[in-house]
């Protein structure tokens, strides 16, 4: 039998240089991270980032192929096993056995842990009322909808009651008030001491749920931080939007030099970048430019996340 | 959710320590739970094909055949011949479609083996399930038609019972080759289909089953050879019938079998993980 050998206090998760080449691409290219016990982390990047695979390399299913990578003390290339019975796993995905019943299909996934039927008997009635599918117990999986499939997702990574949980997108393509409830659930497993780490597409996600994250572009860090911290560093407090139209957007902004930190022109928008987005407007209309529509808003993760991996399209 | 800590499971290290023993074990019953989605289908071909097919062939065929004089079948009426035959290509073909369809399903369609993947167990122990699982489907389905056979007084040998094992191995030698290809499958364009039509009925007409292997003409005759199909059916005529041909002959067919079905495992083991883990 294998055991954790993790020093007290140290990183439950690290990285170090970790590297995943396919073939002539690089789709991890020397991230490093460290991630405590208890903490929310997440891996924020556009679509083909390597936030995937990093997960799929801490998940002990995908062999990296240089760096060092160490997940309770155990190394997931030599006990795979032993490292995949700590954490609990949610999928981007969806995996779950449409054959079965709900209830089924926490039962049969518990016994991949070899938990006890009686252990899981009593674990599925807890998970199917944190997940809040009790009525739905005996419903057949494919009868769910997409925020019930995530949520009996989530209650079945939970089965094996691990410390590190591992979320691949988990609220991809739900609604919002699936995305609210799904929110509620993890907060509450962080608050019982759960580590999370989580890949998102969703900034507002990531500034909710992440105590810490990294923003992750071609396979390498482009920033780390808590999301306050990010939003200090690469942008302004407060951001002024202006619409002129689209065909005076350029011209226009050519001329707003001086009236914030930095100027940024999108096709239908100006958006500029100020600690005190009103002044900003007074100036640019003592300019005597007068936008059809103006907007003051505090600065967002989602303006450190284009920022820093762009605005082109990535598919 | 209830309020305070959820119930607490056993240290990670006792469940790796269970899933690296019995891992194959939580598979296959996971495989044998899924089956209860079509087991009507399992029941009714269980029962229904050795009734159709010992009607059809051992008994309408056999009125006929067994009345000409120039008729050689071991020495035997035309349904103890068939028989055995019969229910050793009923588990092939159960097996190869077990084999196929759900391995597709279990990498891409509905993707279920990537539920475990992410547990202590590892892909090699999920195709071992898959394959005990479906090994079972063959033990209940080969006694059902070995019952039948009683019934209709289609065996000779107080050895006939092992034509249940014999069923059993010979679809496994047949199906866990397949198992590995339909594991390196991306896209399925079709290919099980053509598998089903020019491999598994093309063996099933020309292994012996109908009428001996050796009446069909020199040049075709390598096709039971090959097929373990054949290998299997005379094997099962040794068992429900009586020795009818040489000790070396026989163990050609069991070592032939036994090697089929542990390379077919071996090789999907490997595709499983190589798919997996990449």
């Amino acid at each position: 039998m294998v055991a954790s050998v993790r020093p007290e206090g140290a990183p439950v998760i690290s990285a170090q240089d970790l590297v995943k080449t396919y073939g002539d691409v690089n789709a991890v290219d020397g991230i490093s991270f460290a991630i405590p016990a208890g903490e929310s982390f997440g891996l924020l990047g556009p679509n083909g980032a390597g936030k995937s695979t990093t997960m799929r390399m801490i998940g002990g299913v995908s062999q990296r192929t240089a760096g060092q990578l160490n997940i309770m003390g155990l190394d997931p290339e030599q006990q795979g096993p032993e490292v995949r019975a700590h954490l609990g796993v949610v999928p981007q995905q969806d995996n779950l056995d449409e054959e079965l019943r709900v209830r089924e299909n926490l039962i049969i996934y518990g016994r991949y842990f070899g938990l006890s039927r009686s252990y899981l008997s009593q674990r599925a009635d807890e998970l199917l009322e944190f997940a809040q599918l009790q009525d739905k117990a005996k419903a057949r999986v494919d009868s769910l909808s997409g925020g019930m499939k995530r949520r009996l997702t989530i209650a079945r990574s939970l089965i094996n009651d691990p410390k590190i949980l591992l979320l691949d997108e988990p609220t991809t393509g739900l609604d919002p008030q699936a995305r609210h409830v799904l929110w509620d659930r993890l907060f509450r497993l962080k608050e019982q001491g759960v580590t999370l780490v989580l890949t998102t597409h969703y900034m507002d996600e990531a500034e909710q749920l992440c105590d810490r994250l990294i923003v992750v572009d071609k396979g390498r860090i482009m920033a780390e931080g808590s999301p306050a911290q990010l939003i200090r560093k690469h942008s302004s407090r407060e951001v002024l939007e202006l619409r002129f139209g689209t065909d005076r957007n350029v011209a226009v902004a050519e001329r707003l030099d001086g009236t914030g930190d930095r100027i940024e022109v999108l096709p239908d928008r100006v958006l500029v970048y100020s600690d005190n987005g009103e002044e900003s407007l007074e100036a640019i209309r003592g300019r005597g430019f007068h936008p059809i529509t103006s907007l003051v808003r505090r600065a967002s993760l989602e303006d450190v996340f284009l920022r820093l991996t762009g605005r082109s399209l990535v598919d | 959710m209830t309020e305070g800590r959820l119930l607490r499971a056993q240290a990670p290290e006792v469940s790796a320590a269970k899933a690296r023993r019995w891992g194959s074990l939580y598979f296959m019953e996971h495989m044998l739970r899924s089956m209860r989605a079509y087991v009507v289908t399992i029941i009714v071909t269980s029962i229904g094909n050795p009734l159709l097919y010992l009607f059809s062939m051992g008994v309408g065929l056999a009125s006929i055949v067994d009345r000409s004089p120039s008729a050689h079948f071991a020495g035997v009426g035309y349904l103890a011949f068939a028989a055995p035959a019969l229910l050793v290509s009923s588990s092939v073909m159960t097996c190869a479609n077990e084999m196929m369809f759900p391995v597709m399903d279990g990498f891409k369609w509905r993707r279920i083996y990537y539920g475990p993947h992410v547990t202590p167990l590892v892909p090699g122990q999920l195709a071992a399930g898959h394959v005990m699982a479906v090994g079972i489907r063959l033990l209940v389905q080969c006694t059902v038609f070995y019952l039948i056979m009683l019934g209709f007084g289609a065996t000779l040998s107080p050895t006939s019972w092992l034509i249940v094992p014999v069923g059993v191995l010979a679809g496994m030698a047949f199906g866990t080759p397949l198992m590995a290809y339909a594991a390196r499958i991306d896209k399925e364009n079709f290919q099980f289909s053509m598998i089903q039509r020019f491999i598994v009925m093309p063996l099933f007409l020309f292994s012996g089953t109908f009428y001996p292997l050796g009446t069909m003409p020199q040049a075709m005759q390598w096709i039971g050879w090959i097929s373990p199909l054949w290998h299997g059916n005379q094997l099962g005529r040794l068992v429900t019938i009586g020795p009818t041909e040489p000790v070396w002959l026989v163990a050609v067919h069991v070592v032939y079998l036994a090697a089929l079905g542990t390379f077919g495992m071996v090789w999907a083991r490997h595709n499983y993980a190589r798919r997996m883990d990449a």
